[in-house]
């Protein structure tokens, strides 16, 4: 809390001690000029802060002292290998899927605002497909390409040459299946992000970039796509959160990530309840750590726009120093 | 007469139903600084962007250094240029816009690298050294490191010169460089185009700074309604105009 020292004076207050000082006086020591005042209370604060804590606490006493949740078994298959195997291949799925589709979403943003009419076309059935289909039925329709295909061959289409043929389940098992249901659906998300992004940055640099003789690919990557980053990563961070998440769909194809390891487990031991919880605690701790990249990445491309942002830590430490200063 | 770097032969704009420029005929000498005068609305925006290209005409003719801007001739027949040869063909032509349009992610020195080295494919060293002449050379050289942001509009518009100077253009185009500059600082940006002048450059400058038309150019060009009214030496067209449209507009901005 302050000390009730307010530098900022009011009006009258300070046009009064010029009158009084007379024209050609002296400036007074600002020190005079200065209004001290009681700063404003906030008991409402109070008040709700004790209801929520309350709140709270009360959740918490219920779960802890619930006899049908059996702690120990938490504590057993928070680092159980399964449960880690899981978490990485539900990081790995996630990682894959984002770069991949962010790729992918570029190449369709791209297409998508040119005016090349069947690229423009192409673009716009794609999104239209893949967001307009429910992902668990993608994931699920990846999983039984066999059923569709039995074999995948590449070729010349409608003749006998072929360069090679194979099984459809050798080449897609289920863990690719799935990789690709999340980067193809993502893709059309992915797009119409990064096209929002592109359209914001102003026209007037694509004209300098022109007069400069700057090609449109150099223009894209070196003038269009940079500033636009400033826009599409927030939301980008919202996806891959949302990504991280719904590699947990991936348990109907029988992927081995986080959430088919937990109900595999629950199955056996029956303790559906403190697997949801150590599923849960995992989801949650991976999220706030993909926080972390997203903040350092909105820093880099913030550059030219504000004064630069601190870097985490140092952001953390200031806070700390001001609060221990009030 | 010696040779003419910019001739523009009844050149035509429409945007939909809306003729802007309805036959606009001028030429330009190497060396020579033109002014293109004018009410907002008269084209002279519009035909200047025709020039580089930003602008695709719908009639007549524009030819920079005796090419066809937009077109190239091949076996005796005209085709339309793709995007590769159009950006061949600006590379010779700078441009300073009204507001700046510096690239906002790059500092100052890295704006003026950008095409040299992107697009000429300069050696990053040779290309910093000389982005330094020119910074320099714009009286800006202690800002280098400064994002535009962080300078002031005057400072923004005499970066975006030196930024169009780094391709070694043979022809510079100013589309109402000091308009969205506060009064005080225009100055710093005339006395930069001035420089230039006075150093040979060619220069076609769309202005509504009758004082520096009359300093500086050799060819005064007045325009309104798409056509070219009135055109001569500053004297003949500031100070003796002769056609009533002319003497309107200049009653109004002197």
């Amino acid at each position: 809390m302050s000390n009730g020292h307010v530098s900022s004076a009011v009006p009258t207050t300070k046009a009064a001690t010029a009158k009084a000082a007379g024209p050609g006086a002296a400036v007074a020591p600002e020190v005079e000029d200065d209004v001290v005042a009681i700063p404003l209370r906030h008991p409402w604060r109070w008040v709700v802060a004790g209801v929520l804590v309350l709140a709270l606490a009360g959740l918490f006493a219920s779960l802890w002292t619930n006899p049908n949740i059996e702690h120990s078994t938490i504590a057993t298959y928070l680092f159980n290998p399964k449960i880690i195997n899981g978490v990485g291949l539900s990081l790995l799925v996630t990682v894959i899927a984002m770069l991949v589709s962010t790729v992918l979403g570029v190449l369709l943003a791209v297409m998508r605002l040119s005016r090349n009419p069947v690229m423009n076309a192409f673009a716009w059935l794609y999104v239209w497909v893949f967001r307009g289909t429910p992902l668990l039925i993608q994931i699920v329709f990846w999983g039984y390409l066999g059923l569709l295909y039995s074999q995948i061959s590449l070729g010349v289409p409608f003749t006998d040459f072929t360069i090679f043929s194979v099984d459809t389940n050798t080449l897609v098992p289920a863990f690719v299946a799935g990789l690709l249901a999340l980067t193809l659906n993502q893709a059309a998300y992915s797009a119409e992000i990064i096209r929002s992004g592109m359209l914001s940055v102003d026209p007037g640099q694509h004209e300098a970039a022109a007069s400069l003789g700057m090609s449109p690919a150099y223009t894209l990557f070196k003038v269009v796509l940079p500033q636009a980053m400033r826009v599409i990563i927030p939301p980008m961070g919202n996806e891959t959160i949302s990504m991280l998440k719904q590699t947990s769909l991936l348990s109907v194809i029988a992927v081995l990530e986080l959430y088919t390891v937990a109900t595999q487990i629950s199955s056996q031991n029956l303790r559906q309840v403190e697997l949801l919880l150590v599923v849960s605690a995992w989801y949650l701790f991976l999220t706030s750590v993909l926080s972390v990249p997203q903040y350092y990445l909105e820093r880099h491309y913030g550059r030219g726009t504000a004064a630069q942002a601190p870097t985490l830590l140092s952001r953390i430490m200031q806070n700390r120093i001001q609060r221990s200063k009030r | 007469m010696t040779e003419t770097l910019v001739r523009a032969s009844n050149v035509r704009k429409s945007y939909g139903h809306v003729e802007v420029l309805k036959g606009v005929s001028l030429t330009v000498k190497p060396g020579e600084v033109m002014c293109l005068l004018g009410p907002s609305g008269s084209g002279k925006s519009t035909f200047l962007r025709c020039i580089n290209h930003l602008e695709r005409i719908n009639g007549g003719r524009i030819e920079v250094g005796g090419d066809l801007v937009g077109y190239a001739r091949r076996h005796g027949k005209i085709f339309e240029m793709n995007p590769r040869e159009v950006s061949r063909q600006r590379r010779g032509i700078g441009m300073v816009f009204q507001r700046f349009n510096l690239f906002p992610h790059m500092t100052a020195l890295e704006n003026i690298m950008a095409a040299p080295v992107g697009v000429k494919k300069v050696e990053r060293s040779a290309a910093k050294a000389r982005a330094y002449e020119l910074l320099e050379r714009v009286g800006l050289s202690h800002v280098a490191g400064h994002y535009p942001a962080q300078l002031s509009g005057g400072q923004q518009q005499r970066v975006a010169i030196a930024r169009a100077l780094a391709m070694d253009p043979e022809l510079l185009l100013f589309d109402e460089p000091t308009s969205a500059l506060d009064p005080e600082l225009v100055g710093d940006v005339l006395d930069v185009m001035r420089q230039l002048a006075a150093d040979g450059m060619t220069m076609i400058v769309v202005t509504h700074e009758i004082g520096f038309a009359r300093s500086v150019a050799d060819t005064v060009v007045f325009m309104d309604g798409g056509v070219v009214v009135e055109a001569g030496s500053p004297a003949e067209v500031l100070d003796n105009p002769q056609n009533p449209r002319t003497v309107a507009f200049l009653n109004s901005v002197m």
